[in-house]
């Protein structure tokens, strides 16, 4: 029990993946002008890790494991990711075509995203279980979701300042992003191990 | 050698199968006509035809929610393509341009204190009802400039907005943002306007700025009362008529009235 908080506190805040890792940057400022779609993308992003952290561990401890061609991790997991995300986008289609248009390119962008792929790996590095894993891909999502909203609400605010021609736009997103994830380094050490 | 080649074919087959029979599952019925239309519009996603964007608007027009000459930047090219491809007549409407009824710049009119706020028209215009001298004038931070997706929005270097007529395409994306609702569509042939929005009285007016509208119906008088309406101490013109034969940038005593001839019109260089 105790294991599992750990892992939920320490992928949600200690180890962000977003501020922390730096995995996902691309949705991370893409998607984040306005809290509705951050919103979305994060619902997105939440389901896929999760069913992606799934499929991929059956995956590894099943399939390329007892075949000894653990060598071809990379490509299996970007092949399950590729295509969840392309369930995902299919089934949005269907039922949320606001969400659909709203989120546009960057639904893709969920498959070249590194959070994903990065979520997967390491819970094969980290040795988890497979409720380990679930409740691991569960807690990345929600910290990734947690870091969009909360750079979303900033460059809401943002936009009404009056900025530097230099720095308009991207200049400053990235400017925030750093100071973002410099606070969030006030997490580090919470229990003493990453 | 083999577990590998087999493990990701078979994989990969796995996977195309899934999403096929998911696509056949979750399938949704698109008329092909909606596409050919989205080809044809100009894609600038303006929302000028009150949907939300291009795509939306193409919907619309398909299930008949929105006419085929809707779309103010297509123009009458655009909705006479729209009709062939829905097979119907076209109709065409006056194209419109937007125009900012306040003449009322640093110069004309002045401030009643220093603002040192949000830089956003909505957000100074709720402190005190504004740092004009007049509540009903164009406070000229810009936030009509900036919603404008054509940037056909000039901020004058005297804090007064301003609309270039060749780069306006009547979308109407600005008249909700200010807070004074002083931007207004018009058909692009009326080239007279009253710049003036203010309700005060004539003595009011004169204090706080210099082509405020006085309310004397001279301008009324000219046009016999069609066309010009003189109430609640302002003179407000009804675009219906045409009214560009009566000089009336000669009659109006305070040069609230201009007569725009080109596309961006020149700043008021009148004195009281």
């Amino acid at each position: 029990m105790e294991k599992i908080l750990l892992l939920i506190v320490s992928a949600v805040f200690v180890n962000n993946f977003v501020l922390a890792r730096f995995l996902g940057i691309c949705p991370f400022l893409g998607v984040s002008k306005r809290i509705s779609t951050a919103t979305g993308m994060s619902g997105a992003v939440m389901f896929v890790m999760t069913l992606a952290a799934m499929v991929t561990w059956v995956l590894q401890h099943y399939v390329l494991n007892p075949l000894q061609i653990g060598y071809l991790q990379t490509i299996v997991f970007i092949l399950v990711i590729a295509s969840l995300v392309q369930l995902v986008e299919l089934a949005l289609a269907k039922f949320s075509p606001t969400l659909q248009a709203a989120l546009g390119i960057f639904l893709p962008l969920i498959t070249t995203n590194c959070a994903v792929l990065g979520m997967a790996v390491l819970n094969i590095q980290n040795d988890h279980s497979f409720l380990e894993t679930t409740i691991f891909a569960l807690s990345a999502g929600a910290g990734f979701g947690l870091a969009l909203l909360i750079f979303a609400g900033m460059r809401e605010r943002l936009d009404l300042a009056l900025v530097p021609e230099p720095l308009k736009g991207t200049g400053l997103a990235l400017v925030t992003a750093a100071l973002l994830s410099l606070a969030f380094m006030g997490f580090a050490g919470l229990f003493g191990s990453s | 050698m083999l577990e590998a080649i087999l493990t990701l074919s078979g994989l990969a087959i796995l996977a195309s199968f899934g999403l096929g029979l998911a696509a056949r599952f979750f399938a949704v019925k698109v008329d092909p006509r909606v596409e050919k239309i989205e080809e044809v519009l100009p894609g600038a996603n303006c929302g000028g035809c009150g949907a939300a964007g291009c795509s939306d608007f193409a919907k619309g027009v398909v299930e008949g929610k929105y006419a085929a000459n809707a779309c103010p930047v297509g123009g009458p090219s655009c909705a006479a393509k729209i009709a062939e491809i829905l097979g119907e007549e076209v109709r065409t409407a006056e194209p419109h341009v937007a125009v900012v009824l306040c003449a009322g710049d640093e110069e004309q009119c002045g401030n009643r204190f220093d603002y040192n706020g949000i830089y956003d028209c909505k957000a100074a215009h709720l402190i005190q009802g504004g740092f004009k001298a007049c509540t009903y004038g164009c406070l000229g931070l810009g936030s009509c400039a900036r919603v404008c997706p054509f940037d056909a929005i000039i901020m004058t270097e005297k804090r007064l907005a301003v609309i270039n007529r060749d780069k306006c395409v009547g979308c109407g994306k600005c008249v909700p943002v200010c807070p004074r609702h002083l931007i207004t569509l018009v058909p692009i042939s009326r080239k007279t306007h009253i710049l003036c929005s203010s309700h005060d009285p004539g003595a009011d007016v004169r204090k706080k700025c210099k082509v405020g509208c006085i309310a004397c119906k001279k301008c009324e008088k000219t046009v016999n009362g069609e066309g010009i309406t003189v109430s609640d101490y302002l003179a407000v013109m009804d675009y219906s008529q045409d009214l560009d034969g009566f000089a009336l940038e000669t009659v109006c005593p305070t040069h609230t009235i201009q007569r725009v001839d080109s596309p961006v019109p020149q700043e008021s260089e009148k004195t009281a």
